[in-house]
């Protein structure tokens, strides 16, 4: 067999073993992912729910960044509106 | 007779099972439908819905549904001889499991990829999901009491696995770091994994572990079922890419490697069987083959448990609705080829009938240790490996697919208490840790009021746990019969197979309380009384379920 056949197989097989690692659990572990990015958000935006966070001096730059994942969030949660008061999403 | 013929035969019928039965359920039955747009695609979420390459899919389901169970249950079955098992085991396959499988992850594709459990509450009735639901929840406890007490066994039997299976999670561990937090390519952990698990394999054969024969008055085998109940306990409630994902693959590695020695032994080897064909000596206190074959093995022929996986997370990954047949039926061939190698090795691997004899002296004694036995013999014959390795490998085999049942058992127990939590506002049950000790409380208590406490009669259980799958299997086709009837098309193929096997769990329940009155294990008997009560439940809603979709369907 040419070397570029046996390269082709080899990269068929590492498809394989890839997709047969991931398929089972994508959906856990992209939830377990998301809990923790969700948690990750309540701190940032703590300091608006009441909570107080030491942290958001140094965490206010990353709202920008975070809006759209916060839009997604609070629309899972069943929220229609952003929950926080000092906050307004959509 | 050599054990190449049955092989041969139930390979060769498997395999026309496949192309010409299935191939009628998918274009007659099923009618499935090369156009249909699947969940995958249109609920497309990158998550739990894909769609997956149907190779890809096979493997999961697969292994998702082959473990211990198919091993233990024809182990003990060969009692009765091993045609019986044999039988029950290619028929189950063929026109049972195949059906089933398959079936689950059609009925789940053509309704948005749900579960079977939530389709019960729509196709069939509000009732008929919380029987569901409890079935669910008994073959969860069961399912972890007896593969605790069946390790225990098998680390006692074959001290030379404690090492190795052990070390197996600990290599799962690190490629689950190396792949999940480092985002090292796959194939490379794969091939150094696989060759370090087998080089501990080589390490555990020298160096054997035992426990203190008594400690603190408990024997050598329930000290192992309360070791290996801590571990469930800790690793259900690790991430699951840490260690069940890891765990899980390398499970789906050692199955193809062992189920292809075994059958590459058998055939090389050609031992003789040397178990009756009939046993028409059964040891004193066997139960009856009629109905309690059926229940033993469960697992190999037909399964309920195979239904949730496939409603779970396959159907939700099926690229075209044409794939189900491919995944679905063929995931539960080698399943059924994995139940018939067991038939072989625990019914050729032996050197005389005395021998065999010997070893099936009462009914329920045989399991994990017998296969492990019987397997590493025709494994040493065939090829050039020792008889001692081709043990600890089958031994190690077994445990590692036992143990990740455990740890995913515990895990969906926990969920469920969590779900009743918060159904029934009670905060403490919502607890993650609370939940999982509850759940390990009520599987403990189970595998030592079953008898685990001596380390003997712990598996007197099995046929219970056997009688249980095989209600939620009668679930299941109840589920696919009516969607059948609502669609008028034929039902009969889904509609026997459920009848079936639903009696048979049902007389299978009562022998064994009669059985378990009288050799006074009052606390399994009541167990078995849930049973039956859950049994009549499903005739029941069986029986008004159809009558009703029928009225319906001929009156419209």
């Amino acid at each position: 067999m040419k070397w570029a056949g046996i390269k082709k197989k080899l990269r068929w097989l590492a498809y394989l073993a890839t997709e047969a690692y991931n398929a089972p659990y994508r959906g856990a572990v992209a939830r377990a992912k998301r809990e923790q990015d969700d948690l990750f958000m309540l701190l940032i935006f703590s300091e608006m729910m009441g909570v107080p966070n030491p942290a958001t001096y140094y965490t206010l730059e990353l709202q920008p960044i975070m809006l759209e994942k916060f839009h997604e969030w609070h629309k899972r949660a069943g929220m229609e509106h952003s929950p926080l008061d000092d906050f307004r999403c959509c | 007779m050599p054990a190449i013929v049955p092989a041969l035969i139930g390979i060769t019928l498997i395999a026309l099972g496949y192309f010409f039965y299935s191939k009628f359920i998918a274009e007659k039955i099923y009618q499935l439908d090369p156009e249909f747009e699947t969940p995958a695609h249109a609920l497309r979420d990158d998550i739990d819905f894909i769609p997956t390459n149907r190779v890809v899919l096979w493997g999961h389901h697969f292994t998702a549904v082959a473990g211990a169970a198919p091993i233990i249950g024809p182990a003990i079955a060969v009692i009765w001889g091993w045609l019986p098992a044999f039988i029950w085991v290619i028929a189950g396959t063929i026109f049972f499991a195949g059906v089933h499988d398959f079936g689950a992850v059609w009925a789940s594709v053509r309704n948005e990829g749900r579960s079977i459990g939530s389709l019960t509450g729509d196709v069939v009735s509000h009732r008929a999901r919380t029987l569901f639901l409890i079935v669910i929840f008994f073959l969860l406890m069961m399912v972890n009491a007896v593969f605790a007490v069946s390790i225990s066994n098998a680390f006692v039997a074959t001290p030379s696995s404690v090492i190795p299976a052990w070390s197996a999670i600990a290599v799962a561990l690190v490629i689950g770091v190396l792949i999940y937090r480092m985002g090292v390519p796959i194939l490379w952990p794969t091939i150094i994994g696989t060759i370090i698990l087998y080089a501990v394999i080589y390490l555990g054969d020298q160096v054997p572990v035992s426990l203190p024969e008594t400690f603190m008055g408990l024997g050598a085998a329930p000290q192992w079922i309360i070791i290996l109940f801590v571990y469930a306990t800790i690793a259900s409630l690790l991430p699951v890419w840490l260690l069940l994902q890891p765990r899980d693959y390398i499970n789906g590695i050692q199955l193809i490697i062992g189920l292809g020695l075994l059958f590459g032994a058998v055939f090389a080897a050609n031992p003789d069987i040397v178990a009756p064909m009939y046993n028409t000596a059964v040891p004193e206190g066997t139960p009856p083959l009629l109905p309690l074959l059926f229940v033993t093995i469960a697992c190999g022929a037909l399964s309920g448990f195979h239904g949730l996986v496939a409603s779970g997370t396959t159907s939700k990954q099926l690229d075209k609705e044409t794939d189900a047949r491919f995944v679905g039926y063929l995931g539960s061939s080698g399943e059924g080829l994995l139940a018939l190698v067991t038939i072989l090795a625990v019914s050729a691997g032996f050197a005389s009938l005395g021998e065999w004899q010997t070893t099936y002296a009462e009914f329920g004694l045989t399991g994990i240790p017998t296969f492990v036995e019987g397997g590493s013999q025709i494994v040493s014959d065939g090829t050039p490996l020792s008889k001692e390795f081709a043990a600890t490998l089958l031994a190690v085999m077994a445990v590692l697919f036992a143990g990740t049942t455990m740890d995913a058992g515990v895990r969906l127990q926990r969920y469920i208490i969590q779900e009743w939590g918060t159904i029934y506002k009670i905060p403490v049950l919502q607890n993650g840790y609370i939940a999982t000790f509850g759940a390990v409380a009520a599987c403990l208590a189970l595998a030592f009021g079953a008898g685990g406490r001596s380390g003997q009669g712990g598996m007197a259980i099995w046929p219970l746990f056997g009688t249980t799958n095989q209600l939620l299997a009668g679930l299941t086709l109840l589920v696919l019969s009516v969607m059948l009837v609502k669609l008028k098309r034929r039902y009969i193929f889904t509609m026997v197979p459920m009848v079936f096997v639903t009696t048979m769990s049902f007389f299978a329940a009562l022998y064994q309380l009669w059985d378990l009155f009288n050799s006074g294990s009052y606390f399994l008997m009541a167990l078995d009384l849930v049973v039956i009560v859950l049994a009549i439940f499903v005739i029941l809603e069986s029986g008004s379920a159809f009558t009703r979709e029928k009225r319906a369907a001929e009156a419209s």
